[in-house]
């Protein structure tokens, strides 16, 4: 992780916690002591040269790391350009997740936290920090919506293996969302012994940027994967799905303030953009105050959130991260999506042309690939954020 | 113009009983009723709630209320409407409380201006910190005369108390404990001590204790330390599926007020 304490790109967040009007830390009170702990020591935790050391050494021999950049043969013939895929799936866990919880149980030791809580939609995120709470030796809490744990019963099974407790999230419509209030609630409650690993670039600040922060060592690696493969560390697309958007904003990061990259973000349309039944944030949302952080996200005229809806459990957020919200507002990204079904036949493509069954998230990104306008000399890196087991028993049930 | 709220605690220092009650809770329309018994029956002050789809301070039977609140279709504008003309029957200081993403989307000022040419004399947003309040709304609150008023929690440090105490004039919400709304439990040694530290900082606006405070015992302890005290959860219990608002009421706030 390079080193980036200053505050100069417009598109990385600004002393005052804002990624343009987006971000900032809309707490209530009995948070204020731990956010303001956080914001006042994140940097220097995290750019200390042992942590650094500790967070790098368990990257590459626990996690994996560097995760490979595959170029996708036949994947690239089909859409006649040149594409990468940056094999976050490969990584221990089954996806990206891994990289932020890493960095994150490292910095809640430093803080002297003796216990950690984190919220989960899909179970990857909880996966990832029941693994490193094992590594660590510290009880786990991991808050999940009660209709999520029926969907996906085997990473519960995975949490309660790992010693973490699952708790389920009963209020509201008891989904991501749900489990994220209620794991705030847990904080609130427990606010000195207790660190909450969020799992992707959503909350107060600083969790946005410090998430993105250990997420950027997806684009670090790009760019040197890129420049001994091609000669040029510059891809000319980096696609990436968006939920909350922890992948995305870690496979754009190193790329942000070199507009020759286009950045494209991929939403989960659901059952399509107007269906009623869709998580395509930026298409349907407007800017308010979720989850302590001023973005953009699906909510009804006198602001009370609506459910979103998408195939993918890790999709199915009401909202975005703020810095994407910035990306958006901005025009740096472009925001594409992708609908159920769509996702469903890009699973279907990369595991017929490369051998490669994706997670149903990463597949949104595969979708989009034939609308992106790349020429056929052009280089476009998919971040592949993880694979599919943990999605097989919708494979077999949508695609037989 | 005087403000209700300064009134109120220039003329009674002692054993103030505040009711936070969601608006549209148990139905649409309740709030009005529900305002007229609870002054009938000696209460100081009530705090409306503006219902939220995500209440991440507040425990399950508070989010519960919101939930039907806002399934019976209370809006924002819903509220206004039904507080047009409450100046001609409530005279208490009347507080609006709620997350600050409804308040937002209604846009700040038409929020305060509606707010205040209802009467309302206070406004709670829990999720709004300090900093953002400054920055950004502080000029229009007080070009509109409405007092902010804050939370302070077992956790937060002294100065920010001061600070707090400089920014508002109204009184300071005392969280009793690291909680969310609707605690079961009673007031245990250490929060007997957090209150005594509180008291001991003679702060320039009076205190009201809340979150936890549900009976008369609970609401007698925090009288010792505070001006008064806030009673949220036990209420929103106490009227859920009435079948008469006006006896359940009366009931429930006899059981705590000594007469």
């Amino acid at each position: 992780m390079a080193q980036s304490t200053n505050f100069k790109s417009k598109y990385q967040v600004n002393e005052q916690g804002y990624y343009g009007q987006f971000g900032g830390a809309y707490i209530p009170e009995m948070l204020h002591p731990n956010i303001e702990e956080l914001q006042q020591k994140y940097l220097e935790i995290i750019y200390d040269e042992a942590f650094q050391h500790e967070f790098h050494a368990l990257l590459k021999d626990y996690v994996g790391r560097p995760t490979p950049l595959y170029f996708a043969k036949r994947l690239s013939e089909k859409f006649n350009t040149q594409i990468y895929l940056k094999r976050e799936d490969l990584c221990h866990t089954g996806a990206h997740k891994v990289n932020n919880t890493i960095g994150q149980i490292l910095l809640a030791k430093r803080l002297g936290k003796t216990r950690i809580i984190a919220e989960t939609g899909a179970g990857q995120h909880g996966v990832a920090t029941a693994t490193v709470c094992a590594l660590m030796n510290l009880p786990c809490v991991v808050y999940m919506g009660e209709v999520d744990i029926q969907r996906q019963a085997p990473n519960v099974k995975r949490m309660q293996m790992l010693g973490a407790e699952v708790r389920p999230a009963t209020s509201g419509s008891k989904t991501l969302k749900d489990a994220t209030n209620e794991a705030m609630r847990d904080w609130i409650a427990n606010p000195t012994d207790t660190h909450y690993i969020i799992g992707s670039v959503v909350g107060p600040h600083p969790f946005p940027d410090m998430v993105a922060r250990f997420q950027s060592v997806i684009s670090e690696e790009m760019k040197q994967q890129l420049k001994e493969k091609t000669g040029n560390e510059n891809p000319n697309y980096v696609v990436a799905c968006v939920g909350g958007g922890s992948n995305a904003a870690g496979a754009f990061y190193h790329f942000l303030d070199n507009e020759a990259v286009q950045l494209v973000a991929v939403e989960a349309a659901g059952h399509g953009v107007h269906s009623g039944m869709s998580a395509a944030t930026t298409q349907l949302g407007r800017i308010g105050v979720l989850h302590s952080s001023k973005t953009l996200f699906m909510q009804t005229e006198d602001g009370q959130v609506i459910e979103p809806h998408s195939i993918s459990a890790g999709l199915d957020y009401p909202g975005i991260g703020p810095i994407h919200a910035n990306l958006f507002d901005t025009q740096r990204a472009t925001f594409l999506s992708a609908t159920d079904t769509e996702a469903l036949q890009a699973v279907q493509l990369l595991a017929r042309t490369e051998g490669i069954i994706p997670a149903l998230e990463s597949a949104h990104a595969i979708a989009v690939l034939d609308r992106i306008g790349a020429k056929p000399t052009d280089v476009v890196v998919v971040n592949l954020s993880g694979r599919g087991d943990k999605d097989l028993d919708t494979y077999i049930r949508e695609l037989q | 113009m005087t403000n209700r709220i300064k009134e109120l605690f220039q003329k009674k220092e002692k054993n103030i009983l505040s009711v936070f009650c969601t608006a549209g809770f148990p139905e649409l329309n309740s709030i009005v009723p529900i305002l007229v018994e609870l002054q009938n029956n000696g209460v100081d002050m009530v705090e409306i709630g503006m219902p939220f789809s995500d209440p991440t301070a507040d425990g399950p039977v508070i989010q519960y209320s919101n939930t039907i609140a806002i399934n019976n279709g209370m809006m924002l504008k819903t509220l206004f409407e039904q507080l047009k003309s409450i100046r001609s029957q409530i005279n208490i200081p009347l507080v609006l409380m709620g997350y600050f993403n409804p308040v937002y989307q209604y846009g700040i000022d038409n929020f305060l201006k509606d707010a205040q040419a209802c009467g309302i004399d206070g406004i709670i947003i829990p999720d709004l910190p300090m900093y953002e309040y400054e920055t950004m709304y502080q000029s229009t609150f007080e070009a509109h005369q409405l007092q902010n008023i804050f939370l302070v929690t077992p956790q937060t440090s002294e100065a920010r108390i001061r600070k707090i105490d400089a920014l508002t004039d109204a009184f300071i919400y005392v969280v009793s404990s690291n909680a969310i709304t609707g605690g079961t439990s009673n007031i245990q040694e250490n929060q007997e001590r957090y209150f005594q530290y509180i008291k001991s900082l003679n702060l320039k606006n009076p205190t009201l204790i809340g979150f936890g405070i549900k009976d008369k015992s609970t609401f007698e302890t925090a009288c010792k330390y505070a001006n008064g005290a806030i009673i949220g959860t036990a209420f929103i219990n106490a009227i859920d599926k009435s079948s008469n608002l006006t006896k359940d009421i009366s009931q429930f706030i006899r059981n705590i007020k000594t007469v």
